[in-house]
């Protein structure tokens, strides 16, 4: 029970070690997050929108990467930023940026082939009638994104989770360094091994808390949009 | 103000659709003149449906040539089609109806008094704010009429715009059907009701087996039909 009371006096407190790890993780996964809509939206769309060869493999390929191994993803990019790798020069190796990176390649993925499912759907039911609006190409696309904003809420959710509960790629990439890139995940990891529980279990309830709440939000916009919006 | 670019009339010459071998539509011959509404008759599988999306230009035919105004290969700007289980976009009844005036190119500033007009049109003022997937069938069906009008169509296809609607609903429909008909709006619509036939139909279109039995004026139709479908038909024999 002490750890459990240590942990809790560590969030109430707002403990400023605890809230800046709390704080560098939600930036380095929303950012993560950011850049894999960027990607994954457009791809997703397209792949839905277009036939093509070879187009039932990039949706095999889409939804496989999903459940891209991190520690794989952290070692690929690691070997790309890494002073003799590609892209070395850069020198973005054990920085919050590298993080972002390995997490936009484990999340792109995930936003790209369920954004392709739910547009594509809705795509099956629209056809005919922006076929009769005489509706072009650009337009398509944007008025599918529009009408499938709810449910792309979602997807960015699935996305989020990935990215705030994710440890092996950005433990690998960013060497878990105090005050720099140490983020909840790779901080519980740590102090766990170490045998500072208080520190692990306050961050534990604080990334639990935070997933409860963004997706309780989600949840309250799209009940609020489909109600208005229908 | 209406273009000048005429669709009408539209000419399905020997028009032949099929689905993995088999003949949806079988040499179709047709003309469809400006006036009253042509109704397209037949029983399930008949190729009403199928006839209604080639005259519209939404399928291409294996076969045969369709033309519009006497072109071919004319995008469907001045047609406009409401389908049997319309869809509604995801917005508002207005915003549905301002979707369609923005795609038809009609400038911003006239949305609100087209809107209003439209909503007027098909009995639905006052619901404009309520999302359209929330409103009934019936309701939702005059919404997909008033979304097709907002295209200043010439001519309008109806793809069995009663089905599965109660009488009152059927009414409504029916009220709107006429009024766009007066205002020298084409109409071409399918049914299986042959009340609603006789009621709205200048011409009838008897289709079976995806060929065109019969086209004939309303009365002649049913007063001196042509061939034994028509009259099995007339008589409420199941066509099979």
């Amino acid at each position: 029970m002490a750890h459990e009371a240590s942990a809790l006096q560590l969030v109430l407190s707002a403990d400023p070690a605890l809230m800046a790890i709390v704080w560098l993780s939600l930036m380095i996964s929303m950012a993560a997050v950011a850049l894999a809509t960027l990607i994954g939206l457009p791809v997703g769309a397209a792949v839905a929108l277009t036939r093509f060869p070879g187009r039932e493999a990039v949706i095999v390929t889409l939804n496989a990467l999903m459940g891209l191994p991190p520690v794989v993803v952290g070692l690929a990019v690691y070997l790309l930023l890494s002073r003799s790798g590609p892209l070395g020069s850069w020198g973005l190796l054990f920085t919050p940026k590298a993080m972002v990176i390995a997490q936009t390649i484990l999340v792109a993925p995930i936003i790209a082939a369920l954004a392709r499912q739910t547009i594509e759907d809705l795509w099956v039911e629209y056809r005919d009638e922006l076929a009769a609006l005489n509706v072009g190409p650009f337009r398509r696309v944007a008025t599918l994104i529009w009408d499938a904003r709810f449910s792309l809420i979602t997807v960015l959710l699935a996305g989020f989770g990935r990215a705030a509960a994710e440890v092996g790629a950005i433990i690998v990439v960013g060497g878990n360094i105090e005050g720099f890139t140490r983020t909840m995940t790779t901080a519980i990891a740590l102090e766990t091994s170490k045998g500072d529980l208080p520190l692990a279990m306050g961050l534990g309830i604080v990334l639990i808390t935070i997933v409860i709440l963004v997706n309780a939000l989600a949840w309250t916009a799209r009940r609020a949009g489909e109600r208005f919006a229908g | 103000m209406r273009m000048l670019a005429f669709d009408l009339p539209i000419v399905l010459h020997d028009i032949s659709v099929f689905a993995r071998n088999v003949a949806i539509l079988d040499r179709v011959q047709l003309d469809l003149m400006p006036g009253a509404p042509t109704v397209v008759i037949g029983p399930n599988g008949a190729g009403k449906t199928t006839l209604l999306r080639v005259a519209m230009g939404l399928v291409a035919p294996a076969g045969g040539q369709v033309t519009w105004g006497g072109r071919s290969g004319v995008p469907p700007a001045r047609r406009a089609i409401v389908f049997q289980r319309p869809v509604m976009l995801r917005r508002s009844a207005a915003a549905n109806i301002e979707y369609a005036l923005s795609s038809a190119g009609v400038a911003r500033r006239e949305w609100p008094a087209r809107v209003e007009e439209l909503l007027s049109i098909v009995g639905l003022s006052g619901l404009g704010a309520r999302p359209a997937r929330r409103l009934s069938g019936g309701e939702q069906q005059r919404l997909a009429l008033a979304r097709a009008l907002a295209r200043d169509p010439e001519v309008l296809f109806l793809d069995e715009p009663t089905a599965s609607l109660d009488p009152a609903a059927t009414k409504a429909i029916e009220d709107v059907i006429r009024a766009v008909a007066a205002r020298n709006i084409k109409v071409v619509m399918s049914t299986h009701d042959l009340g609603e036939a006789r009621r709205l139909a200048g011409e009838i279109v008897l289709m079976h087996r995806g060929r065109v039995l019969e086209s004939t004026p309303v009365a002649q139709f049913f007063e001196s039909p042509k061939s034994q479908e028509a009259r099995r038909f007339i008589a409420g024999d199941l066509l099979v």
